[in-house]
């Protein structure tokens, strides 16, 4: 059967080259950076080589780089961290109720535990504005964390914005930029950020693996305990074999950058018209301002599973934010956010396009949404017609 | 995350559609937890002769509506009145735990249905 992958926001195949720089430490470099040794050494060396990439990438300095275990460990150590640091009477904690769960619920796991958080809500497009933000903002906020670009829709947030906002009240800005790298260009250095999480998975690296990016000179607690690794703020034996592989993914997404988001686009263009031609289609998100790859739809008068069910039969995999899928009662908490009922958000249908994807599986595609949109609206008692 | 037997009625369902001039219809679920089913009834001498479903739901709903509806019809209203939810999910070979109180509703549906018919009479 034919199996179309379009859920690249929810993993990548990892490319090839990525997989073969790997390799080696997952075979005969088996050091431990740490050890004095040639097997450390040889290690260590690998280790400065993937941390420098990536700083490079991002650009800000080597330091500035801690490796994670991914995009949920970089999120729970900036923003507990951050509150661990803050001087007395600073307890208060700014976010956006779109946010992925690693952040969303890190916050109110803090705010259970004695801070001020406030959740900042969002327009139509799920997108929060900097005056929101500015205003959010009192003489005990530490931290606003607001994500670059939304998982489930795509809307890009005005970051930048936010992040300048952030910078002119001397709070820390921390930003969730998982879905982001490969699509969105960035220049720590100079853009207004003091913290940035992301994770290699997402950009056709392997998982397990992520970054937190810390500005010089903020102050960051550790929240695990061990050894000295990066700076102490994630003690363990470093994960060599995803540190490695990581380095050399993020090299690749952001050289490509440029030409994968004009495939994206090209791909995207064909997608949303054709599935609006469908007929009682809506598109959830920005319409403009929104990641390249990233298409959400909802298909009215029909539940989510249920087409992601048919589609997988089919060949095609996707996600949807049915209450079902989201492992709920209630449906996605972001396209409920954004002010779709209950209906709406069950029909949803997540498309996140990738590389490999082609004009002939976004035909495919097409038809196979609009024959599954059929049969399940012919069996729907809410659809009538 | 289905078994075979969930999927074969989720694929072809049975019964499947709106009945004309029905004997009594029963309506369950809503969409805050995002299944709503409709059972339609045809009854004659007590028994049921025809009975048909709409269903919006994910695939235990879908399911669990088709299964009910072949195990109903023939019953006589006491009998089916006896099938619990529990039945269509036994039936079915067992569901994800998550599905066996949101989901799988028909004989809720086919009760309400059943009510309808003799509230008519």
């Amino acid at each position: 059967m034919k199996r179309i992958y379009m859920d690249h926001g929810a993993t990548t195949p990892m490319r090839e080259e990525v997989l073969e720089a790997m390799l080696p430490f997952l075979g005969e470099k088996y050091g431990n950076p740490s050890s004095l040794h040639f097997f450390g050494r040889e290690s260590l060396k690998a280790l400065d080589v993937a941390r420098e990439k990536t700083a490079s990438c991002l650009g800000c300095a080597p330091e500035e780089i801690l490796f994670t275990s991914g995009g949920t460990e970089a999120n729970n150590l900036a923003i507990i961290g951050v509150a661990k640091g803050s001087p007395p009477g600073k307890n208060h904690i700014i976010t956006s109720a779109v946010e992925h769960h690693a952040v969303l619920d890190t916050v109110k796991f803090l705010g259970k535990s004695g801070y001020d958080i406030t959740i900042l809500p969002v327009d139509e497009y799920g997108m929060v504005s900097p005056q929101q933000v500015e205003d959010a903002i009192t003489e005990q906020t530490i931290l606003v964390s607001i994500m670059t670009a939304n998982n489930e829709v795509g809307t890009i947030m005005p970051f930048e914005e936010i992040g300048g906002v952030c910078r002119e009240k001397g709070v820390y800005f921390h930003t969730d930029a998982v879905q982001a790298i490969g699509h969105i260009h960035f220049n720590l250095q100079s853009q207004p950020i003091d913290f940035l999480s992301l994770s290699a998975h997402k950009f056709y690296g392997p998982k397990g693996v992520g970054v937190l990016y810390q500005r010089r000179k903020t102050k960051l607690e550790q929240i695990c305990y061990g050894g000295g690794q990066e700076r102490k703020l994630r003690p363990g034996t470093e994960n060599m074999p995803g540190i490695v592989g990581l380095g050399k993914a993020i090299e690749l997404a952001v050289a490509n950058m440029p030409a994968n988001r004009e495939k994206l686009l090209r791909l995207r263009d064909q997608l949303i018209p054709g599935l609006l031609r469908i007929g009682d289609v809506r598109l959830n998100g920005h319409p403009e301002k929104r990641l390249p790859g990233n298409i959400n739809v909802s298909v009215l008068f029909v539940e989510g599973e249920s087409l992601l069910l048919h589609l997988d039969l089919k060949g095609i995999a996707l996600s949807s934010g049915s209450a079902c899928t989201a492992g709920s009662l209630d449906p996605s908490h972001v396209l409920l956010a954004m002010g779709l009922d209950h209906q709406t958000a069950q029909g949803s249908l997540r498309f996140t396009l990738g590389r490999d994807n082609t004009p002939e599986d976004i035909d495919y595609t097409l038809e196979a949404v609009r024959e599954t949109a059929h049969n399940l609206r012919a069996m729907s008692p809410i659809y009538r017609k | 995350m289905y078994n075979e037997k969930v999927m074969e009625h989720f694929q072809n369902p049975r019964n499947v559609g709106e009945m004309v001039d029905p004997g009594g219809v029963g309506e369950v679920g809503n969409m805050r937890c995002g299944d709503i089913m409709k059972i339609f009834i045809k009854v004659e001498d007590n028994i049921i002769q025809d009975i048909k479903f709409l269903t919006f739901g994910c695939g235990a709903a879908i399911a669990s509506s088709s299964a009910l509806t072949e195990m109903v019809k023939g019953k006589t209203l006491d009998e089916a009145l006896l099938i619990t939810n529990k039945d269509v999910a036994e039936e079915l070979g067992g569901l994800p735990a998550p599905k066996l109180h949101c989901s799988n509703l028909a004989a809720d549906a086919l009760h309400k249905a059943i009510e309808d018919f003799r509230a008519k009479q």
